[in-house]
């Protein structure tokens, strides 16, 4: 036995460390297509929606009766942004669910974890990695948003950055889409089947939760109130509603409490599961 | 060194391998020898973590797979079942991997020319080929440098080119003083590259030992005898304890006795002999008579439950 060329790689260093998993994690992120697609179909949704929704809000507005008016002009702020993002937060969806329901579709969720055994700080690594590139491009794509619709509501609604809980709603809308793509993987990696997950996430934002106000009395108000996007979109207006339950800030902490509490069973479910 | 004490590993109420215990070397390859359906791809699972073993333990160099610091700097594995993202190039492919363990740039472009694949190294990986998808499987095994390697099949896919390449790959690592864990359902295989076997059936051990004793072991040379006095000399031998099956009115073959053996009944009864020839048996045939034990049990009972046979040879 040459004990120079056996073993002389193990136990030199210590532990693997979480930053090498953010390394390996955004290596993977970004040399698939899919996120590129993605990322690019969220800016281009959400900067080409908003031009278009909001030239119709002005092209239509003497068509306008009173009462939307003055909804409009009470919180422009939250129509810009509110135009775009409705479509384009199903590409936050897609890509949450893709960057780990690939890796079972694929196999490479086995290559993954022969390299992280431990499993759980893998899922953390890329739900980490997975926020921040989410949370750039969204924060762009907000802002974007913000500038594209502003000028053009200008006549009717104006609007500036400085206004009373503008700039919440512009970066809030941005956290929202980051926390919204966290959850979708969380679901992504419970079903571990893209076209489950796509259709789960994408159901439970555009079906399901709306289909939850018609539950009568206040159960529904409720749990209408609680479901993690209904709470999470609260971040993306400026004014209260008279009926709101939850204040912005409070919804998005139970967004969040959401995901955290979603991704904590994917983690445990991904130790448990055979791969 | 690899040790696997008791595995059992059930999927629902079918056994995939039941109470396997065994211990791989280093410095020597060690095949893993069992028919399709076996249990060996399920063992190796169990080996590196990817699946839980219901009852028993396995280790490497002493610890869990799970409790490696650094897993791919001690196992490299290449599995079955391919595990790479097919949007991904091989070169992107193996350096996520390789940073989980901070293993650096230079390191993945090593193995691709280890390998062979340094040329298409940014190309997606799914549109390799069976061939070089095993290529890539197997750059990420070398990864890391590891003193253990477990190889699910190394060979499928492969030309006979990429055969040699590999069988003599293995040679070296073990000649190195690695372990070589290498699985086949190919008999012949296994017989040119492992040293070692460890052979399963349904699950369970089969056998434990060099390959020269398992093929001395399980092979059934027959001996083909030409003689006038076929008859007369079939019962001589049948006297001897050998097992006869008539050949046409003036051939026999006969198994259980040498040829050696049989010319001296000959000389005894004073017959004629007009040939004697020994007739090896294949090692294809060794295999198969050695699993039939398990096989014809499973085609019995149906599910191979029943926790009172004993399949082993051993």
């Amino acid at each position: 036995m040459t004990a120079t060329t056996v073993g002389r790689t193990t136990g030199t260093a210590g532990r693997v460390s979480f930053v090498n998993l953010l390394q390996s994690e955004w290596t993977k992120i970004r040399t698939v297509r899919s996120t590129v697609w993605s990322l690019v179909l969220l800016l281009a949704l959400f900067l080409g929606l908003t031009a278009i929704l909001v030239s119709l809000t002005v092209a239509t507005w003497d068509d306008t009766d009173a009462e939307t008016q003055a909804l409009i002009v009470d919180d422009p702020a939250a129509v810009i942004l509110g135009s775009g993002f409705l479509v384009a937060q199903l590409a936050v969806c897609v890509l949450g669910v893709m960057v780990i329901a690939s890796e079972y579709s694929t196999g490479m969720i086995r290559a993954s974890l022969l390299a992280v055994p431990r499993r759980v700080p893998m899922l953390a690594a890329k739900a980490t990695v997975l926020f921040v590139l989410c949370l750039g491009v969204s924060l762009v794509s907000a802002f974007g948003s913000f500038f594209i619709g502003a000028p053009i509501l200008e006549e009717k609604a104006p609007v500036a950055l400085g206004d009373p809980g503008v700039l919440r709603v512009v970066i809030g809308t941005a956290l929202y889409l980051a926390v919204l793509s966290v959850l979708a993987l969380a679901v992504g990696a419970l079903v571990r089947h893209t076209a489950a997950g796509i259709t789960g996430i994408i159901g439970f934002v555009l079906v399901l939760a709306p289909l939850v106000q018609l539950i009568p009395g206040k159960f529904g108000e409720y749990a209408h109130a609680y479901l993690p996007t209904e709470a999470g979109i609260l971040i993306g207006q400026t004014q209260q509603g008279s009926d709101d339950l939850l204040s912005p800030w409070q919804g998005f902490g139970v967004m969040c409490l959401w995901t955290v509490a979603l991704l904590a069973v994917a983690g445990y479910l991904l130790k448990r599961r055979d791969a | 060194m690899i040790e696997a004490k008791n595995l059992t590993k059930r999927y629902g109420d079918k056994i995939a391998v039941q109470d396997l215990s065994f211990t791989v070397k280093p410095g020597v390859v060690t095949g893993f020898l069992g028919a399709n359906g076996a249990g060996k791809s399920t063992t190796m699972r169990l080996l590196l973590g990817l699946d839980r073993a219901d009852e028993g333990a396995s280790s490497i160099d002493g610890r869990r797979y799970q409790d490696l610091e650094r897993p791919l700097s001690t196992v490299g594995a290449l599995l079955e079942a391919r595990a790479v993202h097919t949007g991904r190039s091989a070169y992107s492919h193996l350096l996520c991997l390789a940073q989980t363990q901070g293993i650096g740039k230079k390191r993945v472009e090593e193995v691709l020319s280890t390998v062979g694949l340094q040329d298409v190294a940014k190309k997606r990986a799914g549109g390799f080929s069976l061939g070089m998808g095993q290529r890539l499987g197997l750059a990420a095994a070398l990864l890391g440098d590891p003193a253990v390697l477990i190889l699910d099949e190394p060979v499928n896919g492969l030309d006979p080119e990429g055969i040699l390449w590999i069988r003599n790959l293995m040679k070296q690592l073990a000649a190195e003083g690695r372990t070589v864990f290498v699985s086949s359902h190919l008999m012949n295989e296994m017989a040119v590259t492992a040293e070692h076997l460890i052979v399963i059936g349904r699950g369970r051990l089969m056998a434990d030992c060099s390959t020269q004793e398992f093929i001395d072991r399980a092979r059934k040379d027959a001996v083909l005898v030409q003689s006038p006095d076929a008859d007369a000399l079939a019962q001589a031998i049948a006297r001897a304890g050998g097992v006869v099956t008539p050949n046409g009115t003036q051939e026999l073959i006969v198994a259980d006795l040498d040829a050696a053996r049989i010319g001296e009944i000959a000389a005894q009864e004073g017959l004629v002999l007009h040939g004697v020839t020994t007739q090896r048996g294949s090692l294809e045939e060794a295999f198969m008579e050695l699993t039939r034990e398990s096989v014809e049990y499973s085609a019995d009972t149906g599910k191979g439950t029943n926790s009172k046979v004993t399949g082993g040879s051993k």
